[in-house]
């Protein structure tokens, strides 16, 4: 009996442990490791002495500025991915290039108005007049791209309009390298956004003070539009479903060009932010923005308002205070090399926890 | 099932002619050997390049000339095509003829990077008609990349910009490359003599590098002389040259408050650095090198208004008369002003190339001629006390052929560049040979 009953007992113990919930067992201590890293590299940093690396408080500050006022613009970009998503699941991943043909839209009469002395004299006027260039830029040609590039597609296997987005994307880039060619052009920016300015005795950029009150306006404008206006309510009714939306009476090929012409009009305000703050455009400009961008999405939850206005300042923020924060209390020089790596993983860690994203549904959807 | 057969015949006939041409014999063609040479084209190692009757001796040029770094690259093609219009001892338009024949060039986009630079030198090295290659532009599209690939081919590459020490270091030297561009250990070793120097009488200083390694070299090269002159290093940072948002970094490196930011890095992320250092330390010198000096640099920068750069020092070339009474002007009225320094040594490497051609080529008797590559890389390697515009050229086993090297500090605006505001205004000079810094 008891050579017979070892085996057994053994398969028993065998069953148990298969049976056991890895999942959630691992995601906890997943969870607990990261925490851990988290708190031992923030305690770790948080003490370092001057002399050691670690850092002053208005180097803490700073930090957090500019990483709040480089996510707004990954935010507005990123609200253009997550509307065009939520109405046609498809990644525009030509939408970067969308950001970029407004900078180059607005450049020209930007350096007209420089020239001219315009942009000093009447700066608030000027840079309207720019703004509205760039927005009708951006936004005629992400309709460009919605008619020609995605509608003819609409119906086909979702793998076509994605593959036809990122030719697009290099297409775009490469006539733009065509029309202006491949050297950075310098942007003007006025005087008056020169310089910081004092909030409460704490010294800020100007131009940081500029983006991100003009993100924040954009973003409620855009939540209004979206909730309370019958467009707004048309565009969600299509995102929901678009045959039923079409029986209902809606016109689903209006509103989705109205949504790729409200991402394209986010992406050309962002697009004279992002210039008038590096002062320089260029035909690759909206890559690595367009990238972040994307990234915000996916991390606040693609699809959702938002969730991408959310991931843009979280990204912003992880890339300009993760690193120094969590990496430098463990000795590791160059910590803004990784800033990537950083924001990479920290997106990875939440799609493994909250597969939908920040603010996401949770639904899992294959792209 | 019809239509699947047609697909099944198609891919296997797609396959065996894959395998086909994979199997085809690529090694140059040979030609027939006059007795008196004492080079067996069908033995030699490597072969020889034939160059038929009539036909051109085809010369292979791999710069950047797309991108925000095409200054750097096209400015060298330039020079390059002056070099074969002067081969007629004349800059009149007209292309010269080496050994009675015409020379063409075969110009490739190199990227200013490893990804580029591989296809670019694939693209030649599949050329058997490629005597030599003038470039690259970047050492990052050189290291490993473009060397090997036409190393491995018999071709020398000869850069009259890549100035990466990696390159020409013993563990590390491709037998067929050789540059006339200075190494960077001279460079980095001017550089920080200058910064602790009276001019700047720096005490302190950080440094940014990307991932490249003409960066990663200079940078190197500096931290070496810089702490061993007494100088204190108070951080280092390291950035993606297609990154736009430096301010992280810059303001990680202010803490320290140092007296100079020394950052080699090129035209377009210097150019980012150098406005957003101004922003976050305002206080702090900044210096860059002969990678950030572009026209595009220039006037991005409001003419980079005390920023200091180190450079070939182009005041020693213009002592010259050949530079400046017949390059120059010659250069000028074929492509205006020039875009970036590195002209007067690629004008000189493709010389270099053009004599070792005239030197070993094989007159056939019949008009072609048989050019043993071998014997060409051997006959550049042999160069010595030749004078060209950049300087005395004596090419050493390692393939540092600018072995004395003068570099200067310019202080914007006084950088020597295209459509400078100011004068070129050289703060500080001072000539180094490579066994004082090696």
């Amino acid at each position: 009996m008891a050579r017979t009953g070892a085996p057994s007992v053994a398969s028993a113990q065998m069953r148990r442990f298969e049976r056991l919930p890895w999942r959630p067992i691992i995601l906890v201590a997943l969870g607990i490791a990261v925490a851990g890293i988290v708190v031992i590299g923030t305690a770790r940093t948080l003490t370092l002495p001057s002399a050691e690396g670690g850092y002053s408080g208005g180097a803490w500050r700073d930090f957090v500025v500019q990483g709040a006022a480089q996510g707004a613009i990954f935010a507005m970009i990123a609200l253009g991915y997550s509307l065009v998503y939520g109405i046609l699941r498809m990644i525009n991943f030509a939408h970067g290039e969308v950001f970029m043909a407004g900078a180059f839209g607005s450049l020209f009469f930007a350096d007209a108005y420089a020239k001219s002395g315009f942009l000093d004299r009447s700066p608030i006027l000027a840079l309207a007049i720019v703004t509205v260039v760039a927005v009708s830029i951006s936004a005629g040609t992400a309709i460009l791209l919605e008619r020609l590039a995605y509608r003819p597609l609409r119906n086909a296997p979702r793998l076509v309009p994605l593959i036809t987005a990122i030719g697009a994307s290099l297409f775009l880039q490469n006539a733009f390298r065509g029309f202006f060619g491949p050297q950075p052009y310098p942007f003007p920016k006025p005087t008056v956004l020169a310089g910081n300015l004092s909030l409460g005795g704490v010294p800020v950029q100007r131009i940081q003070v500029l983006v991100l009150l003009v993100a924040v306006l954009c973003m409620v404008v855009l939540q209004w539009f979206v909730s309370a206006t019958s467009t707004g309510r048309s565009m969600r009714a299509v995102a929901q479903d678009k045959e039923i939306a079409s029986l209902m009476g809606i016109d689903v090929d209006r509103v989705i060009v109205i949504t790729f012409a409200i991402g394209g009009l986010l992406a050309g305000i962002a697009a004279v932010l992002f210039s008038l703050t590096f002062e320089q455009v260029q035909f690759t400009m909206g890559f690595r923005p367009g990238i972040a961008a994307f990234t915000a999405a996916v991390l606040g939850g693609i699809g959702s308002i938002g969730g991408a206005a959310l991931g843009g300042f979280v990204i912003g923020l992880l890339q300009a205070v993760g690193p120094p924060l969590l990496l430098t209390g463990f000795g590791i020089p160059s910590v803004f090399s990784l800033r990537d790596a950083f924001v990479f993983l920290v997106l990875v860690l939440v799609l493994v926890f909250r597969p939908g994203g920040l603010l996401g549904t949770g639904e899992v959807e294959k792209v | 099932m019809k239509h699947r057969s047609w697909m099944t015949t198609l891919a296997v006939v797609s396959v065996m002619a894959i395998v086909a041409a994979s199997c085809a014999d690529d090694t140059p063609p040979v030609g027939t050997t006059p007795p008196d040479t004492g080079i067996d084209c069908a033995t030699v190692e490597f072969g020889c390049v034939e160059v038929g009757v009539d036909e051109p001796i085809n010369v292979g040029v791999a710069q950047v000339i797309v991108g925000p770094d095409s200054t750097l690259g096209q400015d060298q093609v330039n020079a390059v095509e002056l070099a074969v219009d002067y081969l007629d001892t004349a800059f009149d338009g007209t292309a010269g003829t080496l050994l009675d024949h015409p020379v063409t060039l075969a110009v490739e986009d190199e990227g200013c990077s490893a990804d580029g630079g591989a296809p670019a030198a694939t693209a030649l090295a599949a050329d058997t008609s490629i005597v030599g290659v003038i470039g690259t532009s970047c050492s990052s599209a050189a290291l490993g990349v473009a060397d090997t690939i036409l190393g491995d081919k018999g071709i020398l590459l000869f850069s009259g910009s890549n100035t990466s020490p990696a390159l020409t270091d013993p563990a590390l030297h491709n037998p067929f490359y050789a540059r006339t561009a200075h190494n960077d250990r001279i460079q980095g070793a001017i550089v920080a003599e200058f910064t602790l120097g009276d001019v700047l009488g720096a005490t302190s200083a950080a440094t940014i590098a990307d991932e490249s390694p003409y960066t990663q070299g200079l940078v190197a090269a500096f931290r070496a002389n810089f702490e061993a002159g007494g100088g204190e290093l108070t951080g280092e940072e390291q950035v993606n040259s297609e990154d736009t948002d430096f301010k992280g970094a810059l303001r990680s490196l202010a803490e320290a408050s140092p007296d100079v930011l020394y950052f080699p890095i090129f035209v377009a992320a210097c150019t980012l650095i150098i406005k957003q250092a101004a922003e976050i330390m305002p206080e702090t010198t900044l210096v860059v090198s002969d990678g950030c000096i572009s026209s595009d640099t220039y006037e991005n920068t409001g003419g980079a208004e005390g920023v200091y750069t180190s450079t070939p020092d182009v005041t020693v070339f213009e002592e010259g008369d050949f530079y400046a009474n017949e390059f120059l002007p010659a250069y000028k009225a074929a492509y205006g002003d020039p875009t970036a320094v590195f002209h007067a040594h690629s004008y000189d490497a493709a010389n270099v190339l053009f004599q070792a051609i005239e030197t070993v080529a094989i007159d056939n008797g019949d008009g072609s001629l048989s050019i043993p590559r071998q014997a060409l890389r051997d006959e550049v390697f042999a160069t010595e006390g030749y004078q060209g515009m950049s300087g005395v050229i004596t090419c050493l086993d390692t393939g540092d052929c600018a072995t004395d090297v003068a570099i200067g500090i310019f202080l914007g605006p006084g950088w020597p560049i295209a459509g400078a505001t100011a004068p070129p205004d050289n703060v500080y000079s001072d000539t180094k040979s490579l066994d004082e810094v090696l």
